[in-house]
């Protein structure tokens, strides 16, 4: 019971189930004869795919490449700036971080209709949603990462006679690293959220949220699910990015050393 | 105390922050109004102007305050314009879905660590399913649900709002399911107990202040699913559905006050459920996760 799992164990069972649910479900839709309209077989999904990888890559490039990627730095950004800004304040730490808190629990996709009316139809409305969606979680995050260093290791770096700005870059900076890393992998999820919902208020001819409504009216299921598999891909692709940088980046945690 | 200071004047520096944005995102509608009728705008006009447009860019804090009081207050309950009518709406597709979501959490966290091929199997995908996006998904949920014959959209948002809220849950109870150290489970397996015995008498109680801790972040997540959810299936009624409605007829207003009625049941729902989790904790003798 206590043996550690091997690599193969770890790869093959989670790999193992997610086809079983694949031929169970292509059983189930051609056993039963479920419309296609309702539910398409994973083949035909994978069909879907194959003759139209022209109209996914233009809406992969619309929705992901412009929209979600742009907004997520731009809102990474805004975030690492204003928690710079704020941690050399004590008072506004004390007023903004509970703000900050309560906004981040708030559902700020709700902004996305006004976006759209203040930026057009384009990329740029979403990106903007997405900033605005990442900047909280990410703010609250970083600040958090910062405070996270004990007060003995701060006394050493002042008997050093550290500035600032030293402090901030040797010690505070790479202890916030890993803080920083989680709040990454909460904003590239929320970032494809936003970027998606975004394009139901008003979107260009192209784009995932576009093609998702407009594929469902015309009961185009398939389409649909062709447009959800590349979601899914690309947002677990982009977490494992994150993970990945933050493996190399973050090698001396005790979280990445187990 | 000082605390609260520093929270009220930050608070007020944003609101004055929001006026001066007012002015100058809505200026653009006054100054156009202005030289279409010939007119000169003078400076006290123009914040007059700007302070009571009724389709602003940028609606004025005090704008949205009243427009929420008249669909509050001032709007029977039972009216569709009514703010409390769609609030509960999405309230009881937030507590449907948080309650789902406890459920699949709690059961999963519960497989996961009593079978090592579920935590194998099952680990990965639940990681996996946070980073697909659920809008994607809220459309094939809306057309299942109705092929198996729920009939409302009440039950496909629900789903949408567990999607979200079981991940907290879920990630709380492993840790705490599994949180007795290897001496507690000793002790247990010298009295003889069996598997089910160390489950009920060790395992679930210590889990239990995990499980509190992870219900604020769960409910807020339920929440957001629940407006996402009526953003995303062409809901008719609650929040989302009313800011939908606000950006289709070109009503900023009404978006604007569907966006702050849902900050407020949010923070009502986090302010419930986190004294919930106080009490609760205290009642367990003060323990924390």
């Amino acid at each position: 019971m206590n043996r550690p799992d091997t690599t193969f164990e770890k790869i093959a069972w989670p790999i193992g189930f997610g086809l079983a649910v694949l031929v169970l479900w292509e059983i189930v839709v051609r056993g039963f004869g479920v419309s296609p309209a309702i539910l398409p077989a994973p083949t035909a999904i994978a069909a879907a795919i194959r003759e139209n990888p022209g109209t996914l890559w233009e809406d992969w490039v619309q929705t992901v490449l412009k929209g979600a990627v742009n907004g997520l730095w731009m809102g990474t950004l805004a975030a690492l700036v204003v928690a710079l800004i704020i941690d050399r304040f004590d008072f506004l730490k004390r007023g903004l971080l509970p703000v900050a808190n309560f906004f981040a629990a708030l559902p700020i996709v709700g902004l996305a209709p006004i976006m759209v009316m203040w930026f057009g139809f384009d990329w740029h409305s979403k990106a903007a949603v997405v900033a605005v969606m990442v900047f909280f979680p990410m703010l609250v995050n970083i600040l958090g990462g910062l405070a996270a260093v004990d007060p003995m290791q701060r006394d050493l770096m002042r008997t050093y006679a550290a500035s600032h700005a030293q402090t901030l870059q040797k010690l505070r900076g790479p202890a916030a690293l890993p803080f920083l890393f989680n709040g990454l992998k909460i904003a590239t999820s929320l970032a494809l959220i936003g970027a998606i919902v975004a394009e139901y208020f008003g979107s260009p001819i192209r784009g995932m949220g576009f093609r998702i409504t407009t594929e469902m009216g015309r009961l185009a299921t398939d389409m649909v699910w062709a447009e959800i598999v590349v979601s899914a891909v690309t947002g677990t692709a982009l977490y494992g990015l994150v993970a990945g940088i933050e493996k190399r980046v973050t090698f001396w945690h005790p979280s990445q050393r187990g | 105390m000082k605390n609260l200071t520093a929270i009220l004047t930050v608070v007020a520096a944003l609101v004055v922050l929001w006026y001066g944005a007012a002015i100058k995102m809505n200026s653009t509608w006054t100054y156009d109004q202005a030289e279409r009728a010939g007119t000169q705008v003078t400076f006290s006009e123009l914040i007059s102007d700007t302070m009571s447009q009724s389709r602003p860019l940028l609606p004025a804090p005090h704008q949205i305050v009243t427009e929420l009081w008249k669909t509050t207050v001032e709007k029977k309950i039972t009216s569709k314009r009514s703010m409390i009518y769609q609030g509960s709406i999405t309230l009881k597709t937030t507590l449907l879905g948080f309650a789902l979501g406890i459920v699949l959490g709690v059961a999963s966290a519960t497989i996961i660590v009593l079978s090592r091929i579920g935590r194998l199997t099952l680990m990965p995908w639940a990681i996996i399913s946070q980073t697909i996006p659920i809008v994607a998904l809220a459309p094939i949920i809306v057309v299942l649900s109705n092929a198996a014959g729920t009939g409302t959209l009440m039950v496909p948002k629900a789903i949408i709002a567990a999607y979200l809220s079981f991940y907290p849950v879920l990630v709380s109870m492993v840790k705490g399911l599994s949180s007795p150290d290897a001496m507690q489970l000793d002790l247990l397996r010298t009295y003889g107990a069996s598997q089910s015995n160390v489950f009920w008498k060790l395992r679930l109680p210590s889990s239990m202040p995990y499980f509190f801790a992870s219900l604020k972040v769960s409910v807020a997540a339920a929440f957001v699913g629940a407006v996402v959810a009526e953003l995303s299936t062409s809901a008719i009624a609650g929040l989302g559905a009313r800011m939908l409605i606000g950006s289709q007829f070109g009503e900023p207003m009404i978006m604007w006050a569907a966006l702050f009625a849902a900050a407020i049941l949010a923070a009502i729902l986090i302010f419930l459920v986190g004294t919930f989790e106080r009490i609760a904790r205290q009642l367990m003798g003060g323990r924390t996760a």
